[in-house]
């Protein structure tokens, strides 16, 4: 499992970092809002800037330490980075892209083949193209595949989606994923959007005005933020089988079935799901408007702020809605009640 | 077109000249561009404020510095006398005294193609891998070719236009150190040579001109070879 310890100081100008952490973990997501200090970071620890003070292990080697005198080149440490513009050379095709860090590094680390790496990324019929007429997404998928036959120990992606537009991000995202799958490489996943750190991410480091906050996963964080975000606690579910129903979609949610407005032809896709789109019902209505009525169990609550989040079991699959304490109270809600949670079809937000 | 045999040989000694001192200042004008763009280092703008000097002294101050250091008894002057090298009053004199004029042209044109290149891409190259001696021979030399074109042009036109350093340094010695604008200079002082001026001068400009197509034509396919 990788390792990574960090202890730094750095000043910018008016601006200060300081960091102090322990990263352990395959798939770990650094968050914080644009100028929080994330992508200092990232240029702390592979090396392109250097710390003022303090220390920086991976896998118990020091890469950076004021205190032993170490500070390991940037180009030794083998920590490679997926930038949020692909940063190709524009005077090589993809080929000599894809290349160029697998040629510089040793031997005995090319652990990672060419032919793998081109089948997995799908990029066998970009490899003779030059890079500037690639799209966004092709560019970011060359960018992964460069960066990854650099067979690093620790892959950084920072904000690599920020640039893409929405329906690309999330088609790129299960290329990102199965770098960590596939090939087994470490990653931080750096990003100020929520829905990509649950996604891409385990355990997240929280960055706030320079300064780290206690470790977290994407799930409590999801729900710390949920009375503050204007999209609630957003649920990502994977909905399959989609077939014609009166001119919606109606889809399979585990043992469910759910009727959403607009879908896409694929087998699988991922949608999302505001936590203030669902009502819920002590008893179950006789008549409402919304397509979608679900009988479930509370399973968990939560706060946040002056909202109520309930975690709900639709025949064992996960929802959270998110309530005023004041319903809460009048609808008597406990973990253990049964409740009816109605959505209506347009709710549902396709992602991939 | 009148030219007479010295006039030819006016003509090919401007061209070895302005062609000598542009290949021997590229390797030092790019290494300067790169220590000014991408080194942070102390006294930085001492070093830019020297390498700009020759763009803003009159060339014959240049000429007469370079006579005192170079000449018998200058301190490099009276090293090379030491190993029988003369410099002074050679086709050689006429070379440093081009190089010497034409290096912040050569410099600046670099720097503007090294500064247009984006930093991220220097960062994902070492993060690749890349010592920075490979980056710069992998990414930035091949990403500021441009900039080497241009400037490598600018200062051959330079060269060829080359008058008042190299009028003191190496002097006007028909078939020795005698180029173009030395050989114009020369007819201009007498009333009867007019028309062969006005040859000398036509040359000058078709050369000039030459060069400034060849210039454009390169940028542009190297242009078109990026995108």
């Amino acid at each position: 499992m990788m390792m990574l310890h960090i202890d730094i100081e750095k000043k910018l100008g008016n601006f200060s970092l300081q960091v102090k952490t322990d990263i352990a973990g395959e798939r770990t997501g650094i968050f914080g809002e644009s100028g929080s200090g994330k992508s200092t970071l990232v240029h702390l620890i592979s090396g392109l800037i250097e710390p003022d003070k303090g220390e920086i292990m991976l896998d118990g080697e020091y890469l950076f330490s004021s205190r032993k005198k170490i500070n390991m080149a940037a180009e030794r440490r083998r920590i490679a980075i997926v930038f949020q513009q692909a940063m190709l050379f524009p005077h090589m095709d993809v080929k000599a892209n894809l290349m160029y860090g697998y040629k510089r590094c040793r031997p005995e680390n090319r652990l990672i083949k060419a032919e793998a790496l081109v089948d997995l990324l799908q990029l066998q019929p970009l490899l003779g193209r030059g890079v500037e007429n690639l799209s966004g997404g092709e560019k970011q998928r060359v960018a992964l595949g460069r960066a990854v036959l650099a067979n690093p120990r620790l892959l950084l992606m920072d904000e690599p989606l920020s640039a893409l537009d929405d329906a690309l991000r999330f088609q790129i995202i299960p290329y990102l994923r199965s770098v960590g799958e596939k090939f087994g490489i470490p990653y931080l996943f750096i990003s100020h959007s929520l829905t990509e750190m649950q996604l891409m991410t385990d355990h997240i480091l929280e960055i706030k005005n320079g300064r780290s906050l206690d470790g977290t996963t994407p799930e409590q964080l999801a729900r710390k933020r949920m009375a503050q975000s204007p999209n609630g606690y957003l649920n990502l579910l994977r909905l399959s089988s989609p077939r014609h129903e009166h001119g919606l979609l109606a889809y399979q949610w585990g043992k469910n079935s759910l009727l959403v407005s607009a879908g896409e032809p694929a087998e699988e896709s991922l949608f999302e799901l505001s936590s203030r789109e669902i009502i819920l019902f002590k008893k179950h209505p006789e008549a409402i408007s919304a397509r979608n009525l679900l009988e479930c169990t509370v399973t968990e609550m939560f706060e946040s702020d002056s909202r109520i989040g309930i975690v709900l079991s639709v025949n064992g699959e996960k929802l959270v809605a998110e309530i005023v304490r004041s319903a809460s109270e009048e609808l008597n809600i406990t973990p253990g009640s049964t409740l009816f949670a109605a959505i209506k079809a347009s709710s549902f937000r396709v992602l991939a | 077109m009148l030219l007479t045999p010295e006039d030819i040989v006016s003509i090919g000694m401007s061209m070895k000249v302005a062609l000598t001192a542009t290949a021997l200042s590229l390797p030092f004008g790019f290494a300067v561009a790169w220590l000014i763009v991408f080194k942070p280092f102390k006294g930085k703008v001492l070093l830019e404020v020297f390498v700009n000097l020759p763009l803003t002294l009159p060339p014959v101050v240049i000429g007469y510095f370079l006579l005192l250091t170079l000449g018998k008894n200058g301190w490099i002057g009276h090293l090379l006398a030491a190993s029988g090298i003369r410099i002074i009053f050679s086709w050689k004199a006429a070379v440093i005294a081009s190089a010497t004029v034409g290096f912040p042209l050569l410099v600046r044109s670099i720097r503007l193609g090294m500064e247009s290149i984006d930093q991220q891409l220097i960062e994902a190259s070492r993060s690749l891998g890349a010592h920075w001696y490979d980056t710069l021979l992998t990414i930035i030399l091949p990403l500021s070719l441009r900039g080497i074109l241009a400037g490598s042009s600018l200062m051959f036109a330079r060269s060829l236009g080359e008058f008042g350093a190299t009028i003191i340094v190496a002097g006007n010695i028909p078939g020795v150190t005698q180029t173009i604008p030395l050989a114009i200079y020369d007819y201009a002082s007498s009333p009867s040579s007019t028309a062969m001026a006005l040859s000398l001068c036509m040359v000058s400009v078709i050369i000039s001109v030459v060069v400034l197509f060849l210039h454009e034509l390169l940028s542009r396919k190297l242009h078109r070879g990026r995108a």
